[in-house]
């Protein structure tokens, strides 16, 4: 046989084998049967050179047309295959869509005492207010002389008050921060107080320890109409735009004038709710008492006159709320105590 | 209300009123009924006839005219109805004080129209051994309300401690007119029967001091006829929430609810010696009080003692030695001025408040004794028809003169934001009998009597000022705020970085009681561990203040695994108290502390993965290197840490830059049992007020010229901890070795050898000014390796 017959006897083989090749796998192994390094067509190729001159040329050109038709014969099949292969597999693959997908890493909360400690924080900042906390264990001339408590004020008793000894206690309010807050910057100061406070009180709306912030501002010209805005725009944050605030005159030893501040129920209409039932909430009041404030007592400012305190230069407001009462109110939390007792069931309600 | 009403011509319902009040300052807690409803129901009765009820011997059948055509017939269990008396009768329909309504009713068989009352029916008096028995001149079927105090609704008011001159009928009377505009009617005490000079039939001496006791005043009455009370009074008082007695008593009960200036009536007769001492107590001094208890004084008391010893806890409670009976007919009438915290300190010391003590304790003006005096005079001689005897004794220094305080115009709108003109602060104050005369620039306010104490300053003023000219209209302006901006502090944004970075991992955040029971410290392996003791702890539960935050959230942690929760992610976020003499109270530092637990499996199970890991050491280390890194907090652990409380094989320090700020391991099984938890817990608590937060970032090109990534995998000695290893590579890497890190910890006694460990750590080079070529690559990791070889005697498993 020529080599030349022997060339195209190749092709004709390789395109049989090619036309019942079943996988993309059997048609690599041709690839490596007809074209590979020790397959009989490339070597009749490299052994050209050494035939006659007279042959070299047309055995040179068949062989290289005879390969690239089995090249490209075997691409044309591996494509074909390819195709129907990925066909199967894709339909080995199948799942059922209706099987739960994965679940995210379950998001974890912060505690309502904190998203509501926050909540205030940044509306006071938005108001122009620095964040500033201090300690718990106070002595009792921070907490009650310098706000100016009679020596004989109830809250100091034994019986309200946690002592450490004599002089020191756990503080009563966050007010002492009043004081320490003077004592540490000259006027302007714009401070609100978040943290925890404590007082001997155990039953369904009392825990021995609770947390209040503490709202102050002295500056040369701070007025009670100042104090009403601010709280007006505080209550609008937090319990929404519509509300309104009220200033009930009161007492209290470190401000004068003083006053607690109601707002407007936002469950109700003048403590009506819809359907006539009387309000739940406000107890039919049309209000909510949120705070107490006042204007800072002169006799505040004169214990802490020598930092520039002086009460007849400088002026200002100063505020308390208990943060769990606005978690409260804004939650409809019945029992003070679910705060502390950390029920898992009862955390991650609130996103 | 009906009380009230005599002293201010008031127009309004005890609801409005109420809400009037409280935005002038006087915080009405409720509105009571006191007494009956439905009044129609409730009229004068005349008995016509009183029979035997056949069928029972206690009851009488009464046949009693109410002013309809036919007599009513009513059955009546009290023994003294008779015929011929006029009496209370309350109709079908009427209601009753405690809300029941009266319906006809069969008794024993016989037919009841009706109800023949008695006082303590009516709320009148306490008295319920007969019926009450009106005064014949009142007609049958006139309406009881008419002729009788059967009804009034009652102001509970919520004084503050400020104002203990409206701890008075009169005085919330005078803040009624204020708040209204009422017209308020003279003072009781104006009309004074009295008369003033020598007292004879009385020898008085203040051993106390003008301190304790600045007044003491007494007169004496002869001929006392001691006996009940009238209706109207019983009534007051019973609506005042006081037990009639008898009339000399119920006189100074009303008195001291009238004028708020307590007082006390002797049987002058049983004074021993004529004489009365006022005096401290000896030390442990006993005495008996009116109640009947034995009290032990201290010397800081002040007692009223007559010739055979103490008569009374002065302010506090009378004695029961001379108290008036029945068959006294002489009486000393007393009202003193005693020192305001002395009487507190006195009556917290016994546990011992009275409506006395609750008034003496907020300091009572001196004036007052004499209101009171010349109130008991009046009722004394037309309800007990005693005489007066001439004169008054009258102890202590003058009463301080007048205050007058200068109120300026421009002071007003400068703290209030408002302006108040001047003519109608003058109104305003003079309602509540402040005295005003013209300054120049504003008011020369003189301050009445008493309110000396509690107003003292141009503030107070403003304060008075403020609320009768109503907060209502004032503006709502904000601070001008010239120079102030308002942001976090770095610590502030640091720690909610981190509370933020926890719950976004699955954590849920607790807030734990500051308390801790004293056996906490046992429990957690640190006995003897000093802490902040309370003096006054509310239950031993809670008598020292926490050290740590792991004892909360193991609390938590229980608590909630008994409640059947399983997987359990918890942290908390809070001040921990550490005894220590620096801090600002002198007892301790209260560093602000960030702790997290972890327990039972780290994700939840799905239809994929039914079982995922359980938490432990490396879930408590990956939680706290996330939130640390995505705070740009650069940290490191140290193997081992000097808790007892943690797994001594599984426990590390934390730390950033050179200081140890707090542990991460896994809570030691013992004691981890110790709270009803058997699964591994595993834990981390960081002190965040020792971490310095972070300044910017500095940028690094890390794009303009890539990285060249090479895994190597080195087998070292099984006891090289990781971090050593990489300590080792990166400082044989550098400075062109930007990172390493360990991807994976392979054993294999056969192939590698016993107590050897392959190491496999991805390590990426990179220059910040060129291309790194793979010899300068190349060069380097020799040098790691050779580092590794040469220090911790590694070698190279296998170059990938």
């Amino acid at each position: 046989m020529s080599v030349t017959d022997r060339i195209e006897q190749l092709e004709r083989e390789a395109q049989a084998a090619a036309a019942v090749a079943a996988s993309s796998a059997e048609i690599e192994e041709l690839r490596v049967r007809y074209l590979g390094r020790k397959a009989e067509l490339p070597n009749l190729l490299r052994e050209v050179a050494q035939l006659p001159a007279d042959q070299r040329s047309a055995v040179g050109s068949a062989a290289n047309r005879a390969r690239r038709a089995i090249d490209s014969l075997l691409d044309q099949r591996a494509g074909e295959l390819a195709v129907s292969e990925l066909d199967a597999r894709l339909q080995a693959e199948r799942v059922d869509v209706t099987l739960p997908g994965d679940p995210l890493p379950a998001i974890g909360r912060l505690h309502l005492i904190t998203q509501t400690r926050r909540e205030i924080e940044d509306v006071f900042i938005g108001l122009g207010f620095n964040v500033a906390e201090g300690p718990e264990i106070e002595t009792v001339s921070y907490n009650f002389d310098a706000l100016n408590h009679d020596a004989q004020h109830p809250a100091r008793a034994w019986s309200d008050t946690f002592y450490i000894s004599d002089e020191v206690l756990l503080r009563t309010h966050t007010s002492p921060m009043q004081i320490r807050a003077m004592e540490l910057s000259p006027p302007p100061v714009y401070l609100i107080v978040p943290g925890r406070v404590y007082r001997r009180d155990s039953d369904l709306t009392h825990t021995p320890q609770f947390h209040q912030v503490e709202g102050l501002a002295v500056d040369e010209d701070i007025t009670l109409a100042d104090l009403k805005g601010t709280l007006l725009a505080f209550a609008r944050a937090i319990f929404g735009p519509e509300r309104e605030i009220r200033l009930r005159p009161h007492f209290f030893p470190f401000t004068e004038p003083s006053v607690e501040v109601d707002v407007s129920c936002f469950n109700c209409s003048g403590g009506v709710v819809a359907g006539g039932e009387r309000c739940g909430i406000c107890k039919g009041t049309g209000w909510l008492e949120i705070l107490g404030s006042g204007m800072v007592d002169p006799n505040v400012l004169a214990y802490v006159a020598g930092n520039g305190y002086d009460p007849e230069r400088v002026q200002g407001f100063a505020f308390g709320m208990g943060i769990e009462r606005i978690a409260m109110l804004k939650h409809g939390v019945s029992d003070l105590r679910l705060f502390y007792d950390n029920d898992i069931r009862f955390l991650e309600q609130f996103a | 209300m009906e009380w009230l009403r005599e002293y201010c011509e008031l127009h309004m319902d005890a609801h409005t009123l109420a809400q009037r009040l409280a935005l002038t300052g006087t915080e009405v807690e409720r509105v009571e009924h006191h007494g009956v409803s439905e009044l129609e129901h409730f009229v004068v009765g005349h008995v016509l006839e009183r029979r035997k009820h056949p069928d029972a011997d206690r009851l009488s059948v009464c046949m009693v005219d109410t002013g309809g055509s036919t007599p009513a017939q009513i059955i009546c269990g009290a023994p003294n109805v008779a015929a011929g008396q006029t009496v209370g009768v309350a109709r079908p329909g009427a209601v009753m004080p405690d809300g029941t309504r009266l319906q006809k009713a069969k008794l024993r068989g016989i037919v009841s129209q009706g109800m023949i009352l008695s006082e303590r029916e009516l709320q009148i008096s306490d008295e319920h051994t007969g019926i009450m028995v009106l005064d014949q001149a009142h007609a049958p079927g006139t309406p009881l309300a008419d002729v009788a105090p059967i009804a009034t609704e009652v102001l509970v008011l919520e004084i503050t401690p400020n104002r203990p001159d409206c701890l008075s009928i009169y005085g919330v009377a005078r803040e009624v007119a204020a708040a209204t505009g009422a017209q308020l009617r003279p003072a009781p005490w104006e009309y004074d029967p009295g008369s003033f000079g020598v007292l004879d039939g009385i020898t008085i001496v203040n051993q106390a001091g003008d301190e304790l006791c600045p007044r003491f005043t007494a007169r004496i009455f002869d001929g006392v006829r001691v006996g009940p009370s009238p209706l109207w009074l019983k009534a007051r008082l019973m609506a005042c929430g006081q037990r009639p007695i008898s009339n000399v008593v119920d006189i100074t009960n009303y008195v001291m609810l009238l004028t708020g200036q307590p007082m006390h009536a002797f049987d002058r007769e049983r004074i021993a010696g004529g004489r009365l001492t006022v005096r401290t107590a000896h030390d442990g001094e006993r005495i008996q009080t009116l109640d009947g208890q034995q009290r032990t004084l201290s010397e800081r008391a002040v007692v009223i003692e007559d010739g055979d010893g103490p008569t009374s806890i002065a302010g506090v409670m009378g004695g029961g030695r001379s108290e008036v009976s029945d068959q006294t007919t002489s009486i000393l009438s007393e009202a003193a001025t005693w020192n305001g915290p002395n009487i507190h300190a006195t009556s917290q010391a016994l546990g011992l408040r009275s409506e006395a003590s609750t008034r003496f304790e907020k300091g009572l003006a001196r004036e007052q004794t004499l209101w009171a005096q010349a109130v008991a005079t009046r009722l004394f001689q037309d309800l007990c028809g005693a005489t007066v005897r001439p004169g008054t004794l009258d102890l202590g220094a003058p009463p301080p003169p007048p205050v007058t305080i200068h109120l300026r115009d421009a002071r007003i709108e400068r703290l209030l934001g408002m302006s108040v003109p001047r003519a109608r602060c003058r109104e305003l104050l003079q309602t509540i009998s402040f005295g005003t005369a013209d300054a120049a620039d504003g008011l020369d306010v003189t301050v009445p009597d008493f309110r000396r104490a509690d107003v003292t300053r141009e503030a107070d003023l403003i304060e008075e000022v403020s609320r009768l000219a109503g907060l209502e209209s004032l503006p709502a302006t904000l601070p001008a705020r010239r120079t102030a901006f308002g942001r976090l502090t770095a610590p502030q944004r640091l720690r909610r970085r981190l509370e933020d970075g926890l719950a976004a991992h699955g954590l849920h955040e607790i807030v734990g009681w500051s308390f801790q029971a004293p056996d906490v410290s046992a429990r957690l392996l640190l006995d003897g561990e000093p802490a902040v003791e309370l003096a006054n702890p509310m239950s031993s539960e809670q008598a020292r203040m926490r050290t740590g935050l792991i004892a909360s959230l193991l609390d938590v942690a229980a608590r909630n695994h008994a409640r059947g929760a399983t997987r359990l992610a918890l942290f908390e976020s809070g001040a921990v108290y550490l005894p220590d003499s620096s801090g600002v109270s002198g007892v301790a530092r209260e560093p602000h502390h960030l702790a997290a637990l972890v327990c039972g499996a780290v994700r939840a199970p799905t239809w994929r993965e039914q079982h995922p890991p359980q938490a432990d050491f490396f879930a408590a280390k990956g939680l706290l290197g996330a939130v640390l890194a995505s705070a740009g907090v650069p940290w490191q652990l140290m193997a081992g840490s000097e808790h007892p409380f943690l797994h001594p094989g599984r426990r590390a320090t934390v730390q950033v830059g050179a200081a140890g700020v707090g542990w991460v391991g896994e809570i030691h099984p013992r004691v981890a049992s110790g709270w009803g938890l058997s699964e591994t817990v595993a834990a981390f608590e960081i002190d965040l007020s020792a971490i310095e937060p972070p300044g910017p970032h500095a940028f690094a090109d890390l794009t303009s010229f890539p990285a060249v990534h090479e895994d190597l995998a080195i087998v070292v000695g099984e006891h090289v901890p990781a971090s050593e290893l990489l300590a080792v590579i990166d400082s044989a890497g550098a400075p062109l070795l930007r990172s390493s890190e360990v991807f994976d910890v392979f054993r294999d006694e056969q192939r590698l050898g016993a107590d050897l460990k392959s190491v496999a750590v991805r390590l990426s080079f990179a220059a910040g000014d060129r291309t790194l070529t793979d010899e300068e690559v190349a060069r380097q990791r020799q040098l790691i390796i050779a580092a590794v070889d040469g220090q911790l005697g590694g070698r190279i498993r296998d170059a990938q």
